[in-house]
């Protein structure tokens, strides 16, 4: 940690400027916080975002769009499969391919599945952030559960590569039925156990509650989407407010905060578990026989045009722009990722508190860089 | 949310640690061979050229249509006429003659696989990269047959298109495998 020494315009006290980051392990990814204290309070915060960019919305340009989807598994790396379709639904919506109905299943199970590791994942590191180290074996224990199931159906426990456009790329094992069901006990299970193990505890509460509050209005001003948002009180999601896929065919509730506060936005997430927990469940049972993939030729070329999606990832709305030239690469394709929006809304719920709590208001917003930065 | 007294939270926590105390370990050590993970089936390792065992000689004919369709590049094949092809011992005109896969910039996205008309190309169940120069991921054609047949071996591997892909020459059979 540097530390600089500057006269304040605040105050005739001096104000330190503290860098935190870009290697620092509370946050999540390479990014760099530069923080104004007033002794220990915090007067103004300066995030620095860049130090993973790769480049990706510009090298789509250059790709065919079936090898845009290995680009797009690395876009939010915790929730991979939920970007996929992200492009996959862009590229379907600008062809008008018509995705069948088994793979419209396989593609929310598996997305749910991916929302709740990403939760769990959050919910292990979150607890790490607020200074317990056990929440985090049992987010891991858990999140692992569901990668195994993505191992025996996709190949790989995070770039998937399997949803494709038109489809999935194969169809599902034939024990997929009988695993997922097992799974979703386990998770059950796990997800209480992992919330009687830290929600209620009252050194978790006394660091959470109340701090980096923001309203929903401001939530809303700021572009915050996804569990940030709802744990303000607003009630969108995507999936309900402007249903994509198939899940309007599925009955789930949307879990709201009151206050906006950290424990609110960890909370959110833990109850959004429980409802994916109910999806899956009524996908599973409602699961058709047939193809999984529409017929799409080999190499892509849909007509010109533009096209927007948007769904909800685990961290929130995010958006496809895809503007097509008629050739076999896209002309532009430009992605609005949830945590890049919610990060600006830091600034506003920092204002005001401790600096001990930057790490527990930067983790409760969940941010993955691959996204931030693209 | 629910109105606890004070140490209440803390005593459920405490609960679900001493629950979890009398479990057994569900850890898997990694280095240690029968201690790891068993891999499903549908694995994505590295990829890995298959061996045709009825006439002895790889699947690849090298056709270069995974070499053009890999998203970054990572792989290069030469093709050259089949010397059992003209002692008609096989079906197949074309055969490889060198193939590199970097195997340090392929990113496992089985690409290779699904475009490959020959059922050639194989995501192995091969994993461990780590080498000691920088260079010693680009893997020639040995040994990624050599991949290819401990995944064959492994799995019981077969052609998805037995009779479309196989190089047992077909018109006047006298074929008789050789292997
Ligand atoms: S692996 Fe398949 S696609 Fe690649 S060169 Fe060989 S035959 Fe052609
Ligand atoms: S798996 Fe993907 S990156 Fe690796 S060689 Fe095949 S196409 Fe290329």
């Amino acid at each position: 940690m540097q530390v600089h020494q500057q006269v304040s315009e605040h105050s005739d006290a001096i104000d330190l400027m503290v860098n935190m980051g870009p290697q620092h392990p509370s946050t999540h990814g390479v990014f760099r916080l530069v923080i104004w204290v007033d002794g220990e309070r915090i007067v103004k915060v300066e995030p620095h975002i860049g130090y993973l960019h790769r480049g990706s919305e510009k090298i789509c340009e250059s790709e065919q769009y079936n090898q845009i989807v290995t680009l797009f598994d690395r876009l939010d790396y915790v929730g991979n499969l939920n970007s996929e379709l992200a492009f996959c639904l862009a590229v379907e919506k600008l062809t008008e391919t018509a995705v069948p109905e088994r793979a419209e299943y396989i593609r929310v199970i598996l997305c749910e599945l991916n929302r709740i590791a990403s939760h769990m994942l959050f919910y292990g590191v979150y607890g790490l952030d607020a200074g317990a180290t056990t929440p985090m074996l049992y987010g891991f224990r858990e999140r692992e559960r569901v990668q195994e199931l993505f191992e025996s159906v996709t190949g790989a426990r995070m770039m998937h590569n399997y949803i494709r456009i038109g489809g999935v790329k194969e169809d599902v094992p034939d024990d997929f039925h009988k695993n997922v069901l097992a799974l979703l006990d386990h998770l059950k299970g796990g997800v209480d156990e992992c919330d009687s193990l830290l929600s209620q505890n009252e050194m978790f509460l006394a660091r959470t509650k109340g701090v980096g509050i923001i309203n929903g209005e401001d939530a809303l001003d700021y572009g915050v989407t996804g569990p940030a948002l709802r744990a303000s009180g607003v009630i969108e999601d995507v999936r309900v407010t402007d249903p994509y896929s198939i899940y309007d065919r599925f009955d789930f509730g949307i879990p709201v905060g009151s206050n906006g506060d950290c424990w609110d936005r960890y909370y959110v997430r833990v109850e959004e578990m429980r409802e994916s927990i109910k999806i899956v469940e009524q996908a599973i049972s409602n699961i058709p026989k047939g193809e999984i993939s529409a017929k799409v030729r080999r190499i892509i070329r849909p007509p010109a045009g533009e096209v927007f999606v948007r769904t909800e990832s685990p961290r929130g709305d995010l958006g496809v722009f895809l503007v097509s030239d008629g050739s076999d690469k896209p002309y532009r394709v430009k992605v609005r990722p949830p945590s890049f929006a919610n990060l600006q809304a830091l600034e506003h719920m920092l204002e005001d508190t401790y600096i001990a709590d930057a790490v527990l208001v930067l983790g409760s917003i969940d941010i993955i860089m691959g996204e931030v930065d693209r | 949310m629910k109105i606890h007294s004070p140490v209440v939270g803390f005593m459920n926590g405490l609960m679900v640690t001493i629950r979890s105390t009398l479990r057994r370990p569900v850890t898997a050590e990694y280095p240690a061979v029968e201690k790891r993970l068993a891999l499903s089936n549908r694995y994505m390792g590295f990829p890995a050229l298959t061996w045709d065992y009825d006439v002895e000689e790889p699947y690849c004919t090298g056709c270069m249509v995974c070499v053009r369709e890999c998203p970054t590049q990572c792989m290069s094949a030469q093709m050259k006429d089949n010397p059992k092809h003209e002692k008609d011992l096989s079906r197949r005109r074309k055969i490889i003659e060198s193939f590199e896969i970097n195997l340090g910039r392929c990113i496992l996205c089985g690409i290779c696989v699904d475009v490959c008309n020959f059922d050639a190309i194989e995501m192995s169940h091969e994993y461990e990269l780590s080498k000691y120069q920088r260079n010693a991921n680009r893997v020639g054609l040995n040994q990624l047959l050599d991949m290819g047949v401990a995944y064959q071996n492994k799995l019981g591997w077969t052609p998805k298109q037995p009779q479309k892909n196989s190089g047992v020459p077909l018109p006047p059979k006298q074929s008789e495998d050789s292997s």
